[in-house]
Formats: structure tokens, C-alpha cells, sequence
């Protein structure tokens, strides 16, 4: 290690002291998500919605009392197709992000363990997926496989695995070198058992906060696909649908059916990522003292 | 030369990739259930004998296995030949010469646009770190990141078109306008610009800001500010210059992410560029043309970043003299 930084180097006119708001902002984070997370799964079971129901007399209205975010150009509450959007987005990015981890964690296992050719040639592959435009990509392979849940799934993990493989091999090769890897090596353990005794547990980490940031990709890849009409089936409510529908009625000056379903993208996202700078900060000391200077 | 050697190695590199990615392509429109045969018959496809379908799949190649259908496109690849557009009936390389300079007209805007405000906003939210200024920058940069540049692109129709009616909503001219003229374009270029710059500079002005107060830190800059410089120097004539170097590398890396905003954005405002092609090429299952798009988007990551990596040989001197990275 290197000799620890010494306060003099601090520019004079920063106070050196982390102020109220980064140390108050993952609270917030988490408020807001609990708040998403609970409207998600609590009101679809008191209100159900009617993904076929067109109801013109009420359409086109701006937000009242009794349609707090407005109704669409066919009648639809936005409110409750937002919540039922919102479900939707983030059921396919958990299952995306989930999918992605697991692959890359495989492929950095993998890559990192064995070592040598297969490494390489595991590595240039990552790289081969990291030169795709990744929505294109998602494009094509929506394109050819009929739009649905499960292709954009598949398309957003196929294309999002490369971060979580990369992390996972160089934790793996830095686990490698532990004393502690030697000593169950010198002890006779095969190489499986110390992939799942001593790898897993240390990875397990790592592999969480690569899930947790690639939720809100999985959510943006989702929501960018449905509206460019690539994601999921048209009638359905979900967040990139929806502001796709409010495309067309946004010209007659109807703003409240695509700002909505947008903000409801915008807040897990920037939620999520504030969650998981503040594990990031959190999990290295290091890099909170330095960014705290 | 240091640079011949660069674009050798980056075209050694680049060969295996481009060949990874369209023979990928096609093995996923083999195993794809779409048959290209049935949507040309449309409606027909019921009246149709199947030795006529047979004939066209014939006609088409489609009947040969995939690697001989690969090997075939390849080599009209090589030639020029890169098919007709099954949705547009027109050749391929046509659709895409006819569309390729308004892309690139777009882009190049707002990568300009979008050099200015990163670097910038960047620099001030690192030179005055934690006052209002920077809260407020560094606040804007992470809403945008995190907002969808299509949505991004609606809100701003719907103020500037649609409330103040300052700008057009969308396309390249007027609809009533037979001929392109310049006012009219200029017109019409300011908001897929501005929006593609804007939600592309975000992560641009953090990561500026980022490296600036990590090089603001520095014994050198200290240095400078020891020996009497001004901060205002210190910081442009010192500071600046060595945080801006890993920049050139990760603006070469941010090719993929430049090519999904031209797509959205082009998409939102009917830009009739080859991104927003794309998705009527995906929408028709237009093979063809998809995978020419596909292709020429990976040659513009490719190339992207040879760029950086030849801008790299002229900004840092080490590299320029030397010969290392």
C-alpha cells in the first residue's frame, strides 16, 4: 500500500467533510423504491386494469382528482396503466439483469479460473460484445424472434453480460493470489471445491451490485425496444408502450400521457444507481475517504 | 510510424470481429422462425403452389445451407453488392447512400455540441467543486443520464413545438416544401441535435468533472498554484491538459452508446437517417438491409476506436515520441 494521502493535499477552499445530502441521499434512494416496489405489488390487487378498455368520452382528459395523471387517447387511466407499466418494466429487468449476471458470472468464472487460451478467447469475445451497439443489437434479435417478454429478455441479457464477466474475472484472479486459496490448494481441495467454498462466497458481492446496476439498463433497454414498437405486444401497459402511445396525442397538446410513464422510468433509475454508488462507497473505504477529500 | 502500426493492429483486430458479428447475423436469421418467402406472397401465400414458393426460396438462395449463404453474401460484400431491400424494393447500398449524410450531418452536430457542454459544465463543476453551480450541474448531468433520450426528445416537442412553437416537431423540411432549403433544414437540425447532445453528455461532463478533480490534486498542479499561478491557469493550462487524455480513449469506446442515440432520436423525429432505417428495416424483418445496418454500425465502433487511438499519438507526447501506450 501506499503511504495514506496527508490532509495537506486537500485544495483549501473544499471543506473535507461529507456534507447532509450525499450521506442522506441513499435513504431517499431507498424510500423511493420501497414507495415504486410497494405501489407495484399492492395496487393491482385493488384495482384491476382493463388492458383491452377504451372508454371515449374520458379521453384526452388532463390531470384532476380523479385522474391524477390524466387519461390517454383512448380513455385509459395513466395512473394505473403507469403502475401496471412500471410492474411490467421491472419484472423483465430483474429476470434481464438476473440472466446477464448469470451468464457473465459463468463466462469471468470461467475465464478467470482457467486461465490461459480459454481466457483470452473468453476476454475477446467480451470485447466482441462490448463493440455492438447493444439496443441494435436487441433489435435485431427482437426483429427475428417475433416481439415478446421473452425476447427482450434474452436480447438484454445477451448483450449485457460483458460487465459482470469482466468484474468476476479480475475478483477471480485476485482471489487467485490469496494466502488463503494456497492453503486450500497445499490442503489437497480439488479445484471445484474451491470455486464453490472460497470463490463464491467472496464473489457474491460483486455479483449483487452488478445485478443491481444493471436493472435500470435491463429497464431502459426494455422501455426503449416497446417504444419503437420492437418490445412487448402493443395493447399491453408497460412504460415504453405507453409513452409510445402518448407520441401520437402529444402534438394536440397532450403532455401528461408520455411525461408520466417517463418520470416513472427516470426515478427507480436514478434511485438505483444512487443505491449502489452508496454500496460501492460503502464496500471500498478507500474510495469514500478519497471522494470525501 | 507509430500511427501505420496503430491502424495495422486495430485492422488485424477489427477482421475476426467483423466477421464474428455477420456470420452471428446470419445464423440468427437462420434459426429465426420468420420466412422472408411467406411475407414477400403476403396474401398470395394462400394461392401460391409450393413449387413456386420453392422456386423464389430457390431464387433467393435461402435453400442452401448457411455457411454457402454467408460465403456468397460475403463476396458480393467485397464487390458492393450488398442485396436489395426486401420492404423498400430498392438496393440496399442505394437505401443507405440516400440516408447515410443526414446521419452523419446529425451526429456530427451533436457530437460538437456535445464536446462543448461536457467539457465546459465538466470543468466548472470540478473548478468550483461542492458550491451551487457544481449541485446543480453535476444534479442535471445524473437526471439526464438516467432519462431516456426518446423521452427526453418528446418533452422538448412538446415544449418547443408544441407550446412555444419555436421549432418543428420533426422531419428534414416542411411538408408543404418540395426542395431542401438551407433555413428550413438549419430549422429542423436544432432538436434531434440539441437532444442528442444533451442526453450524450452526461456521462461526457461526469467523467470530465471526475478526472479533473482527481488531477486538480496532483503534486504539478500544486505545483503551478505554488509558484504563483493563477487558479484559472493552473487549471486550464495544467490541469485540463492531462485530464483530458484518457478522455480521447473512453469518446472512442462511446461509439455504441452514440449509434443507440442516433436511433431514438432519429426515430422521434422522423430523421430520415440510416439509424432511424433501422427500425423500419427491423419492423419489416427486412433482412438485408438490417444486416447492412448492423454492419455498418460495427464498422463505426471500429473505427471510432481507431480514432482514439490515433488521437491518442498526437495529444499525448509519451505516446507520440516513445511509442507507448
Amino acid at each position: 500500500m501506499a503511504a495514506p494521502k496527508t490532509r495537506w493535499r486537500a485544495r483549501p477552499e473544499t471543506s473535507g467533510r461529507v456534507t447532509g445530502w450525499p450521506a442522506r441521499r441513499h435513504r431517499l434512494a431507498l424510500g423511493t423504491l420501497a414507495v415504486l416496489v410497494a405501489a407495484v405489488v399492492l395496487v393491482p390487487l385493488f384495482a384491476r386494469l382493463d388492458q383491452q378498455l377504451v372508454d371515449l368520452p374520458s379521453s384526452g382528459l388532463a390531470p384532476s382528482w380523479a385522474h391524477p395523471f390524466g387519461t390517454d387517447e383512448v380513455g385509459r387511466d395513466v395512473l394505473l396503466r403507469s403502475i401496471y407499466g412500471l410492474r411490467v418494466s421491472l419484472l423483465v429487468g430483474l429476470t434481464a439483469a438476473v440472466a446477464g449476471v448469470l451468464i457473465g458470472g459463468l463466462v469471468g468464472l470461467a475465464a478467470g479460473t482457467a486461465g490461459g487460451g480459454v481466457d483470452r478467447l473468453l476476454m475477446r469475445i467480451v470485447d466482441g460484445f462490448n463493440a455492438l451497439p447493444h439496443l441494435l443489437f436487441g433489435i435485431f434479435i427482437v426483429a427475428l424472434f417475433s416481439p415478446s417478454a421473452i425476447a427482450v429478455i434474452v436480447s438484454v441479457a445477451v448483450t449485457h453480460w460483458t460487465t459482470a464477466a469482466r468484474i468476476v474475472r479480475s475478483e477471480v484472479l485476485s482471489l487467485r493470489g490469496r494466502p488463503f486459496v494456497d492453503a486450500a490448494i497445499s490442503g489437497g481441495s480439488s479445484r471445484a471445491r474451491i470455486v464453490r467454498r472460497h470463490f463464491l462466497p467472496n464473489l457474491a458481492p460483486h455479483l449483487l451490485l452488478a445485478a443491481v446496476l444493471m436493472i435500470p439498463h435491463a429497464i431502459w433497454h426494455e422501455t426503449a425496444l416497446s417504444f419503437l414498437g420492437l418490445g412487448l405486444p402493443a395493447h399491453l401497459a408497460s412504460l415504453g408502450n405507453m409513452i409510445n402511445d402518448g407520441q401520437r396525442s402529444l402534438l394536440a397538446g397532450d403532455w401528461w400521457s408520455s411525461l408520466f410513464p417517463g418520470l416513472l422510468i427516470l426515478l427507480p433509475t436514478l434511485a438505483i444507481s444512487a443505491l449502489a454508488q452508496h454500496l460501492r462507497d460503502r464496500s471500498s473505504p478507500r474510495h469514500r475517504s478519497e471522494s470525501a477529500l | 510510424m507509430t500511427w501505420v502500426r496503430i491502424v495495422a493492429w486495430r485492422a488485424v483486430m477489427a477482421a475476426p470481429l467483423l466477421l464474428a458479428v455477420t456470420f452471428a447475423m446470419f445464423a440468427l436469421a437462420k434459426a429465426s422462425p420468420f420466412d422472408p418467402v411467406r411475407q414477400y406472397l403476403g396474401d398470395r401465400a394462400m394461392t401460391t403452389g409450393p413449387e413456386i414458393a420453392a422456386r423464389i426460396r430457390a431464387n433467393w438462395g435461402l435453400d442452401r445451407p448457411l455457411v454457402e449463404q454467408y460465403v456468397t453474401w460475403l463476396g458480393n460484400l467485397v464487390t458492393g453488392d450488398l442485396g436489395e431491400s426486401r420492404s423498400l424494393r430498392l438496393p440496399v447500398t442505394q437505401v443507405i447512400g440516400e440516408r447515410l449524410g443526414w446521419t452523419l450531418l446529425v451526429v456530427g452536430c451533436a457530437l460538437a455540441l456535445m464536446l462543448v457542454i461536457g467539457l465546459v459544465g465538466g470543468t466548472l463543476a470540478a473548478w468550483r467543486r461542492d458550491s451551487w453551480p457544481d449541485r446543480l450541474i453535476t444534479g442535471t448531468a445524473f437526471a439526464v443520464e438516467a432519462a431516456p433520450v426518446f423521452w427526453v426528445g418528446l418533452l422538448a416537442i412538446w415544449v418547443f413545438a408544441v407550446k412555444l412553437g419555436w421549432l418543428p416537431a420533426g422531419g428534414l423540411t416542411d411538408a408543404a416544401s418540395a426542395t431542401v432549403t438551407l433555413p428550413d433544414l438549419l430549422r429542423h437540425l436544432v432538436l434531434p441535435v440539441v437532444v442528442l447532445a444533451f442526453s450524450q453528455s452526461s456521462w461526457l461532463l461526469l467523467f470530465v468533472r471526475e478526472s479533473v478533480v482527481g488531477v486538480l490534486r496532483e503534486d504539478f498542479v500544486l505545483g503551478a498554484r505554488a509558484r504563483g499561478l493563477r487558479s484559472r491557469t493552473a487549471l486550464v493550462r495544467h490541469a485540463l491538459r492531462s485530464a483530458l487524455l484518457p478522455f480521447i480513449t473512453i469518446m472512442g469506446a462511446r461509439v455504441p452508446e452514440l449509434v443507440t442515440g442516433a436511433i431514438l432520436v432519429e426515430a422521434v423525429f422522423s430523421w430520415p437517417g440510416v439509424a432511424g432505417t433501422t427500425i423500419k428495416a427491423a419492423l419489416a424483418v427486412d433482412f438485408p438491409l438490417l444486416a447492412a445496418l448492423t454492419l455498418l454500425a460495427t464498422v463505426a465502433v471500429v473505427l471510432g476506436n481507431l480514432l482514439a487511438d490515433l488521437a491518442y499519438t498526437v495529444a499525448d507526447p509519451r505516446v507520440r515520441v516513445l511509442g507507448v501506450g
